[in-house]
C-alpha cells in the first residue's frame, strides 16, 4: 500500500528503507545486545541528510514534507527501534520546539546545526514526580538579573548525554500551577549541568535514556524559549507532533515483525510442509497486516494533517495509540509463530517484542492518548 | 571538465521475460534498477568532481519511464540527466544504441566519457567501446580505479582476470567502469527535494544529426533468433567425511571436471 504517496515521497522512501537495509539492520542486534548507542548510524544519516527532513532549507533543513520524516521513522524502525527512536527524538522532540517557538535568533543559532546533524537534540519534561502528570514539575528556573538559575532533575530522557542541545522544562512561578511552567534552551557542558544514571531497559536499549541533572545551571534570557509561563503549552504541542514520530516506530517494528514472521514460515517446515501452508499460520499473518496497514492509514492520515495546517492533535494521538498496541500485539504473535526460535535471540522478533512495549509509554502513555482522545469528544 | 556518464536502466530480476516472436525484452511489470556497473560510474564520476571539480552529465537512452531513474541520479548530485527517447529508437542493439549515443554525446560535449562495464540484462560489454570508436577516441575497458587525472590525461587501474595494467590515456576517452570499484553513495534529503525541480532534458530522434538507417531496428544486424533458459540437471550426491578426506575428493572431482588444473 503505498497511500498516495507523492513521487518524491516515494523516492524518499527508496532512500530510507535502502539505508535501513544496508545501514541500521547490521548492527541492530549487537546495539541491542551491547546496550551502545549507535553513533556511527547518526553519522551516516547526517551524509543523507536525514536529521533535519521536516524543516525549511533556510535552517540547514531538508525542506521536505512532515510525512516524509514519518516515512524515515517508519522504514528505520522495520529494523531497529532503538534507531528509529534516536530519530525521532532529536527531530520531533530536540529540533521542533525551537523550530515552532524559538526566536529569529535562537533558530539562526541552533537549527543549522541540529538540521545538518552535527549536534543532536534532546527534550527533558519527565521528572521522577512529574510522568503523566507533566504540570507536578519541581525543577525550578530562579530569576537573577537577566539570568536564571535552574535547579532540579529530570529523568528517563532519550538521547541524554549523546545530545548536544537540550530542551528543558522548569517552574519559574510555582503559584501559578502549568502556567508557571518555562521552556529553555540548554547546551551540553553548560556548568553545573551533568548526565545521571544511564537506565538500564526492557527494549530500545541502545538509545541512551539517561537523568538531566541541574546544579544551579545559570542560563541567560536569550535561552528562555517562547515565553515566560507558557512552557507547558509548547511541551504539550510538541508532543502532539513527537506522537506521530512514535506511532510511526510503533508501526515500523510491527511491520518489521511481520516481515521476518512471513520469511520464516516460508522456511520452516512441519509435519513435511512449510508452515506457511498451515491456515492458522495464514490467518494469524493477515490479521497481523491487516491490523498494521490500519494503523498505517492513521500514522499517514495525521502527518499529513499536521503537514496541511489541519488540527491533529486527537489524530496523533489515536494513531500513537493504535500503532502502539497493534505493535505489542503484532510482534506477540510474530514469536508465536517463530515458537522457541522467535523467544531466542537468534531471530530479531524477540527484540522486536521488547522494543515495542515502549511505545505505549513514552511521549504519553496509552491512557493519556485515550484522555486526550476522550477529551476532544467530550469538550 | 565535463564528464559524461552513460547509464542505462535495467530490469531488476534475474526471471526476465522475453518476447518470444522479437527477442527482445518485455519490461512491463519488472522493477527497474539503474545498471550496477554504471551506477559505479556515477559514484566514479561524483567523486572527481568531489575533488577536482567536474560538471556530470548523465545520458541514458531508453523509455519515457527511464525519467525516474534519471531524477535519482540527481539526488545523487550529478548537474544535468539527458534522455534519449524516441519510438525511432526502439529495438536498437549494442551498434545503434552507440550510433545514437555518439551523435548525442557530438552535441552535449565531453572532457571524459565513464561508461559502465556492461548492463546486467544483456552483459554484451560492447556499447562502451563502440561508442569510443564512433568518437574516434581512446578507451579504456574493466577499470577498478581512478588513480589519477589532469587537464590532458587520466590514469586508471585496469582489472583483468589475471592481472592489473595501469594505463594512462590521453583525454577525451571513454572509461568502461566495474560495480566492486566504490560503493556508490545514497541518494540525500536535500538532493531529493532539489530533483523535483530540476529537469530530465529529452533528446529525440530530431535533435540528433543522424542517419534513420543507423538508429533503432533498422540500424541493428544483430538479429535474436531463439532466447531460453538453460535447464540445469546437476545430479546431487551426499558423502559423509572427515575435513581433509572431504577437501582431497573436491580437488580430485574439480580436477575431474577440468575446473581447476592444478
Amino acid at each position: 500500500m503505498d497511500f498516495m504517496l507523492t513521487e518524491q515521497q516515494k523516492m524518499m522512501k527508496k532512500l530510507f528503507s535502502e539505508f535501513a537495509e544496508k545501514e541500521v539492520k547490521p548492527l541492530a542486534g549487537e546495539i541491542d545486545e551491547e546496550e551502545r548507542f549507535p553513533r556511527e548510524t547518526v553519522e551516516k544519516m547526517r551524509t543523507c541528510a536525514m536529521l533535519g527532513i521536516p524543516f525549511p532549507r533556510e535552517y540547514g533543513g531538508a525542506g521536505a514534507d512532515y510525512l516524509s520524516y514519518i516515512l524515515a521513522v517508519e522504514e528505520i524502525s522495520k529494523v531497529c527501534g532503538t534507531t528509529g527512536v534516536v530519530l525521532s527524538a532529536h527531530t520531533s522532540l530536540g529540533t521542533t520546539p525551537i523550530y515552532m517557538f524559538g526566536t529569529d535568533e535562537q533558530k539562526k543559532k541552533y537549527l543549522p546545526d541540529l538540521c545538518s546533524g552535527k549536534k543532536l537534540g534532546a527534550f527533558g519534561l519527565t521528572e521522577p514526580n512529574a510522568g503523566t502528570d507533566a504540570a507536578g514539575q519541581q525543577t525550578t528556573a530562579v530569576k537573577d538579573g537577566d539570568d536564571y538559575i535552574i535547579n532540579g532533575s529530570k529523568i528517563f530522557i532519550t538521547n541524554a548525554g549523546e545530545a548536544d542541545v537540550y530542551v528543558i522544562f522548569a517552574m519559574t512561578d510555582k503559584t501559578q500551577g502549568t502556567r508557571g511552567i518555562s521552556a529553555f534552551i540548554l547546551e551540553k557542558g553548560t556548568p553545573g549541568f551533568t548526565i545521571g544514571k544511564h537506565e538500564k531497559k526492557l527494549g530500545i536499549r541502545g538509545s541512551a535514556t539517561s537523568e538531566l541533572i541541574f546544579n544551579n545551571v545559570r542560563l541567560s534570557k536569550d535561552q528562555l524559549l517562547g515565553q515566560e509561563g507558557k512552557g507547558f503549552k509548547i511541551a504539550m504541542q510538541t508532543l502532539d507532533g513527537g506522537r506521530i514520530g512514535i506511532a510511526a516506530q510503533a508501526l515500523g517494528i510491527a511491520q518489521g515483525a511481520i516481515d521476518e514472521a512471513v520469511a520464516y514460515v516460508k522456511s520452516r517446515k512441519q509435519f513435511g510442509r512449510p508452515i506457511a501452508k498451515f491456515q492458522n499460520t495464514q490467518f494469524q499473518l493477515a490479521d497481523m497486516q491487516t491490523k498494521t496497514d490500519a494503523a498505517r492509514w492513521m500514522v499517514y492520515s495525521a502527518a499529513m494533517a499536521k503537514e496541511t495546517g489541519q488540527p491533529y492533535t486527537y489524530l496523533a494521538a489515536e494513531a500513537k495509540l493504535f500503532a502502539a498496541e497493534v505493535a505489542m500485539e503484532v510482534t506477540t504473535k510474530a514469536i508465536q509463530l517463530l515458537g522457541g526460535y522467535g523467544y531466542t535471540r537468534d531471530y530479531p522478533v524477540e527484540r522486536m517484542f521488547r522494543d515495542a512495549k515502549i511505545t505505549e509509554i513514552y511521549e504519553g502513555t496509552s491512557e493519556v492518548q485515550r484522555m486526550v482522545i476522550s477529551g476532544q469528544m467530550l469538550r | 571538465m565535463k564528464i559524461v556518464v552513460l547509464v542505462k536502466q535495467v530490469p531488476d530480476s534475474t526471471e526476465i521475460r522475453v518476447d518470444k516472436e522479437t527477442g527482445t525484452l518485455i519490461r512491463a511489470g519488472v522493477p527497474s534498477i539503474i545498471n550496477p556497473d554504471d551506477l559505479a560510474g556515477v559514484e566514479a564520476a561524483l567523486q572527481l568532481k568531489e575533488k577536482n571539480g567536474a560538471h556530470i552529465t548523465i545520458i541514458s537512452m531508453g523509455p519515457p519511464m527511464a525519467a525516474d531513474m534519471l531524477k535519482e541520479l540527481y539526488a545523487r548530485g550529478v548537474d544535468d540527466c539527458i534522455l534519449i527517447t524516441d519510438r525511432a529508437f526502439a529495438g536498437a542493439d549494442t551498434c545503434a544504441t552507440s550510433s545514437t549515443l555518439a551523435a548525442a554525446l557530438n552535441k552535449v560535449g565531453y572532457d571524459l566519457i565513464i561508461a559502465g562495464r556492461q548492463a546486467i540484462d544483456g552483459d554484451t560489454a560492447q556499447v562502451g567501446p563502440q561508442t569510443a570508436e564512433r568518437l574516434g577516441i581512446p578507451q579504456v575497458t574493466y577499470v577498478d580505479e581512478i588513480i589519477d587525472i589532469n587537464d590532458t590525461t587520466v590514469t586508471v587501474k585496469k582489472a583483468l582476470e589475471d592481472c592489473e595494467q595501469i594505463l594512462e590515456a590521453k583525454l577525451p576517452c571513454v572509461l568502461t567502469t566495474l560495480s566492486g570499484m566504490n560503493e556508490p553513495r545514497y541518494m540525500n534529503c536535500n538532493d531529493i527535494v532539489d530533483s523535483f525541480s530540476k529537469e530530465v532534458k529529452i533528446m529525440t530522434f530530431n535533435d540528433l544529426e543522424i542517419d534513420a538507417s543507423k538508429v533503432g531496428l533498422a540500424g541493428s544486424p544483430t538479429k535474436v533468433h531463439h532466447t531460453f533458459t538453460k535447464e540445469v540437471s546437476a545430479e546431487t550426491q551426499t558423502f559423509t567425511l572427515p575435513a581433509d578426506e572431504t577437501a582431497k575428493l573436491i580437488a580430485k572431482t574439480l580436477k575431474e571436471k577440468q575446473l581447476i588444473t592444478k
